[in-house]
């Protein structure tokens, strides 16, 4: 069932049209990733969603029904931003059941819910504590909490992890992740953070300046990027992008090859290059080669134990099953 | 040697603050000294005043001539009444020009503040005539109302500033909580403005207290504050020092023991905004 539909909605600020007019539609129990460039839209996009901005044309359909002239307190969505915005003055008990208190809930529900959401999310011991002597951990626990106790139609997420440090950014991506699984609660996740968007997402929404550039599964967009822009955008480190001579012998504006495509030789290969900077990650290396055919460096993946030292001359090899082809234009051959 | 240079220039702040104190606080201490000597007293040379005998005659006098509690009630209406009506319209102002700001807000706020540097003087006669017109002349109500609208801009200031503080994203998670507008009002953005709101109250009241001009001009005897009670101890010969002396501190003591005791609050409010 289609849950969230946007129907042609476009949002300008004064002069400047931030989202042209597009169509977005979100199952029930999705859980969709809004990935892109930092000011690519898609924080505007959510909020648009959540009734925070309004569309300057277009419709918001929520559950079937138009919520576009709804205020965000009706649409029932929840909301966990990057700043927590949690309420200062409020215990942490508090801060969580607002929310129900808000909804006109008894005090002994408020609690019973309370309680549960503490549960589920080890805030238990916190609960009488203000957010000012809470971790950014926790704070970001209680946002979280806030928003699942009232039981939403969809949870909505503005970069919820950006302001906590990598270790415990790794262990909330599981934490959210698992908190769909359970819940299987539509969930709209908008971060600037591939991996984020690699690693939890059922689908994700490829934007850039306000743009979908494309929409798939993880593993869709990794294999089939529709275009320049997401086959740059998607993976880790980038696909390598090669013009020139080597693109026109494939009848192509630009190749794209992952680092995990190319294989390393010291004797023979079609590409001649020297290792330039190596990145040891322990599971994997990344060989920086500098090809004299190419302007700039390859990356190149190989196995944990592969060691070159810099300046050794190499040769690289294509798996042409896996070479990308695009037009001029950035868009993907067939 | 880092360690000595930063030494000494601590010892340098610290008697350059506590001389600029002293500067500061001299008058007041000396209105304070003056107060407990004889009228004949007060007038000798610094030292004959410090070395003659003290006395509570001045307070005596004071207290006898005239109706000091009178005019403490008067100062306390004219300096509560003025503040909280004007943060009664300073608040839903100040709330406006913060979360919904439009092109004219800076422009609006310039201009409030710009009525603060035109000399109070320049409106005295409309202001007179007004008053008469209206039949509030020395009448505690024309004092509230007077005191309040020249206070205002500096209460929608600073409670624009301390505003201005509040997240916005925080009022955006009340709305998404199912927070109405009176529910963010009351609930959130109230409970979170309070240190701000009560640091702008307890300056209006101190402003409020002291202010000598407009108090003077549009009173005579029956709404006539603290002010005038000190006034009217002053005359051009000069002759009665201790008594003005004694009426002066019977004057400030009050709002000097309020500030005292709420300088904390006041330090922060502020300076609030301003470390951040």
């Amino acid at each position: 069932m289609k849950q969230i539909q946007l129907k042609q909605v476009s949002k300008r600020f004064g002069d400047v049209e931030v989202i042209p007019p597009l169509d977005l539609e979100i199952e029930d129990g999705e859980f969709v990733v809004f990935v892109g460039p930092s000011g690519c839209g898609k924080s505007t996009l959510l909020r648009l969603i959540a009734g925070l901005e309004d569309v300057t044309s277009g419709a918001v359909i929520i559950n079937g029904e138009d919520a576009t002239g709804i205020p965000p307190a009706r649409r029932s969505l929840a909301m966990v931003f990057q700043s927590y915005a949690l309420y200062p003055h409020m215990s942490v008990r508090k801060n969580i059941a607002f929310p129900l208190r808000m909804a006109g809930l008894g005090k002994a529900e408020q609690n019973r819910r309370v309680e549960d959401a503490a549960n589920v999310l080890n805030l238990t011991e916190y609960l009488d504590r203000r957010p000012g002597q809470l971790s950014g951990g926790q704070r970001q626990r209680v946002a979280i909490g806030r928003a699942i106790v009232r039981e939403p139609t969809a949870f909505l997420f503005d970069e919820p992890l950006s302001n906590l440090d990598a270790a415990l950014r790794v262990g909330m991506r599981l934490e959210i992740s698992e908190l769909h699984k359970r819940l299987a609660t539509t969930m709209i996740y908008v971060t600037h953070d591939q991996v984020e968007a690699m690693t939890m997402a059922d689908k994700i929404v490829v934007l850039q300046r306000g743009v979908i550039e494309q929409i798939g599964s993880p593993l869709e967009l990794y294999r089939n990027p529709q275009n320049i822009f997401v086959a740059g955008f998607i993976g880790s480190p980038r696909m390598n992008l090669l013009e020139g001579s080597e693109a026109a012998a494939h009848n192509a504006h630009t190749i794209g090859i992952r680092p995990e495509h190319i294989s390393i030789s010291t004797d023979k290969g079609d590409w001649e290059g020297v290792v330039g900077v190596t990145e040891h990650l322990g599971s994997d290396t990344f060989f920086h080669v500098s090809c004299p055919a190419f302007t700039n460096p390859l990356t190149v993946r190989a196995g944990g134990d592969v060691d070159l030292s810099y300046g050794t001359k190499i040769f690289l090899t294509p798996d042409k099953a896996h070479l990308h082809r695009f037009d001029d234009k950035g868009l993907r051959l067939t | 040697m880092a360690r000595a240079t930063s030494n000494r220039q601590k010892l340098i702040t610290s008697i350059i603050a506590w001389a600029a104190a002293i500067v500061i606080f001299f008058p007041i201490l000396w209105i304070i000294v003056l107060s407990f000597k004889a009228e004949g007293d007060a007038i000798r040379t610094p030292l004959g005043v410090l070395t003659s005998s003290w006395t509570l005659d001045s307070y005596a006098v004071v207290q006898d001539r005239s109706d000091y509690l009178k005019h403490f009630f008067n100062s306390v209406i004219v300096a509560v009444g003025s503040t909280l009506l004007g943060i009664l319209v300073a608040v839903p102002a100040a709330w406006s020009m913060a979360f919904v700001p439009s092109k004219r807000t800076r422009g609006i706020l310039m201009w409030m503040l710009s009525t603060k540097m035109l000399p109070a003087v320049g409106v005295l006669y409309p202001i007179y005539l007004l008053f008469i017109q209206l039949g509030i002349l020395d009448s505690r109500t024309g004092l509230v109302i007077v005191l309040m609208l020249i206070n205002l801009p500096i209460i929608v200031w600073m409670l624009y500033t301390y505003f201005r503080e509040i997240p916005a994203e925080i009022l955006e998670a009340a709305r998404m909580d199912g927070a109405g507008m009176r529910a963010e009002l009351l609930y959130v953005l109230t409970p979170m403005a309070i240190p701000g709101i009560a640091s702008t109250m307890l300056l209006n009241v101190i402003l409020a207290w002291n202010e000598a001009f407009w108090t003077l001009n549009l009173t005579a005897a029956k709404a006539a504050p603290l002010t005038a009670f000190i006034a009217s101890y002053s005359s051009p010969e000069g002759l009665f020092y201790a008594k003005l002396s004694a009426a002066s501190v019977m004057a400030i003591a009050p709002i000097l023991v309020m500030g005292w005791f709420s300088q904390k609050q006041l330090v922060r409010g502020l300076t609030f905004g301003a470390v951040k």
